[in-house]
């Protein structure tokens, strides 16, 4: 019974909410709202609980002092500033919003820009010519970056210019950047979406029907 | 002044007069809006009736419309905002359910106002079936058939063909390589909620990752960002040691809650990574931006890395950077692969009947697009 229950209720609210893409009627939409609102108030309970095994790691790492283990307090801090200003005074305080423009944003800013980095790394294995399709990348990878920058039109129309060709293949870094694009590259993510679909339709039909019942934790 | 001039000066003033007066005297036209009609709004929960009438013509000076509506034939009273000169129709999701309403459509000039005749009275009903998504629930049929017969053929066949995956298939090496190092293992699921397929599928292999975990007693750590992932993921490691008869090497301190915010979220990670130094990285499940710095982060470390998304734009970052990469379908193949369960791997094969489905029907389209017939492209463009 303790796995046949939640199979069964797994098995109704699938069908359920299934048909309610399906059906417009308020008696489906009703349904459909009051499981998302089912859904928000489990997210709150789960969001306090998560936040109580936040702090309980933090506890355990200064309690054994682990490595690092002051910067915990920093995540004490943290948490006490934004609880004290937050729960009183509400989000929209201009502390809180101070708080969150010159604290939180930057820090996160700082997170992003690090992306520059390392795509710049990733770009230096991927790129390296080493057997014919890594060379296709290579040739594929430059054109797609001079198209996206005026210079590789500035640069194409140059080398136009000095042969007799005639104006119509002006701007032909930006037309290719954009054929590919449009092309081989939508062709293949075109691909990979239709794969990703019929995952998806395949796990759901698993997971409603019972077949697929590791989410329950394993065994039978 | 002489008594001509002012003669002409006296009928000059008369003139003014009477054309002044007659000018005052004229009651401004405004032409009132034509073929205005109520109807109840197709495909929707009952709860609204949309009112279309005729463009009015660019000279009608018309400023702005008003809509007037009365429920069971009471009152007409004014509703909604001034609609904007060039609006067609006008959909009223404010009425009372099942009584009925009548409309009438005031255009209005810049200083008249001209009412049209009164609608019909309507009343909203609600629909059983979006007739607007039956292209999408034939399709949705079709292949749900594909894959439903596919189950039912492969159940109790042990020799159902699964091309094989390769980073799949490592995922023991992966396991076995944390072991004999004596270091952990990452499991990281993405930045999707539980509702999300991707998270769906990242929690299977989670589930089956524990089950090996479990037997080499090798230490498995997962940062959350989800509440109900947390949840979630704790009952299923914890259930998967249990069912290896270990519950004992089960600690649920490394199953944890690290924060929502995307960023914090890899930061969090990746100070992970650089501490502990895992010998695996998974990284299975959905993923933005934060993608390629896990994947470089953890290949700056030497872990072995297997990844695996439906996010397609993450995937080039992915392939880089990891080791194995599962590419959008394989991430849902996962759990029936590691299980080789007859009725899982029987999907996977539906799901290939149903890219031949696909492939029929691509192929059917153009080659009658090429006669001129375009009902499929037609139909294809409605499922979209």
């Amino acid at each position: 019974m303790k796995r046949q229950i939640p199979l069964i209720l797994c098995f109704l609210f699938g069908v359920v909410m299934l048909f309610t893409q399906f059906s417009p009627h308020s008696f489906s939409q009703g349904i459909y709202k009051e499981v998302l609102n089912w859904a928000r108030i489990i997210t709150t309970f789960a969001l306090i609980f998560s936040t109580i095994t936040l702090i309980q790691t933090h506890v355990t790492r200064i309690q054994r002092q682990t490595e690092h283990w002051r910067y915990s307090f920093i995540v004490f801090i943290g948490i006490a500033i934004m609880v004290l200003i937050g729960i009183p005074f509400g989000p929209q305080h201009p502390w809180f919003e101070w708080l969150f423009n010159n604290v939180q944003l930057p820090m996160d800013a700082t997170m992003f820009s690090l992306l520059a980095f390392f795509i710049a790394s990733a770009a230096y294995r991927a790129f390296r010519a080493r057997n014919v399709e890594a060379s296709l990348l290579l040739i594929t990878a430059v054109i797609v970056m001079l198209g996206n920058v005026p210079i590789g039109d500035l640069f194409w129309n140059t080398l136009v210019s000095l042969t007799p060709l005639d104006d119509s293949v002006v701007n032909g870094s930006s037309w290719m950047k954009q054929w590919i694009l449009d092309n081989p590259n939508l062709s293949a993510r075109r691909g990979i979406i239709l794969g990703v679909s019929l995952g998806v339709i395949s796990q759901s039909i698993r997971i409603i029907l019972g077949i697929e019942r590791s989410y329950l934790g394993g065994g039978d | 002044m002489t008594n001509n001039r002012k003669f002409i000066f006296m009928v000059a003033c008369l003139l003014i007069f009477l054309c002044g007066t007659y000018a005052f005297s004229q009651e401004p036209t405004t032409i009132p809006p034509t073929n205005v009609t109520a109807k109840d709004t197709p495909n929707d929960d009952g709860s609204s009736i949309t009112i279309t009438w005729d463009a009015a013509p660019d000279d009608s000076g018309i400023t702005g419309y008003k809509v007037l509506r009365n429920t069971d034939a009471g009152e007409f009273e004014e509703i909604g905002s001034q609609l904007k000169p060039t609006a067609t129709q006008y959909k009223d999701s404010d009425i009372e359910k099942g009584k009925t309403h009548a409309y009438i459509l005031r255009a209005i000039t810049a200083d008249a106002v001209s009412d049209s005749q009164q609608t019909d009275a309507v009343r909203a009903t609600s629909q059983w079936f979006h007739t607007g998504k039956t292209q999408l629930f034939i399709a949705m049929l079709l292949l749900s058939a594909a894959i439903l017969g596919s189950i039912y053929l492969s159940r109790g066949n042990q020799n159902v063909f699964v091309r094989r995956i390769p980073g799949l298939e490592a995922v023991d090496e992966a396991i076995g390589r944390a072991t004999e190092m004596g270091r952990s293992i990452l499991y990281v699921l993405g930045l999707g909620g539980v509702s999300g397929p991707a998270t769906i599928a990242s929690m299977t292999i989670l589930g089956q990752v524990a089950r090996r975990t479990a037997d080499y007693e090798t230490t498995l750590r997962v940062p959350c960002n989800d509440p109900i992932v947390l949840n979630v993921v704790r009952e299923m490691v914890k259930a998967s040691y249990l069912d290896e008869g270990r519950p004992d090497a089960y600690s649920e301190e490394d199953i944890f809650f690290l924060t929502d915010s995307q960023f914090a979220y890899a930061a969090g990670v990746d100070g992970m990574m650089l501490r502990e130094k895992p010998a695996a990285i998974f990284l299975q499940g959905t993923f933005y931006a934060e993608s390629l710095i896990l994947a470089e982060t953890g290949n700056s470390i030497g872990a072995i890395q297997i990844a695996g998304t439906d996010s397609e734009h993450q995937l080039p970052f992915l392939i880089t950077a990891c080791d194995y990469t599962l590419i959008g379908e394989e991430l849902y193949a996962a759990s029936a692969y590691l299980s080789k369960e007859p009725m899982q791997l029987g999907s996977l094969r539906g799901q290939d009947w149903g890219k031949v489905l696909i492939f029929l029907t691509i192929v059917s389209g153009v080659l009658l697009e090429l006669f001129g017939v375009n009902w499929i492209t037609t139909f294809l463009q409605r499922v979209s």
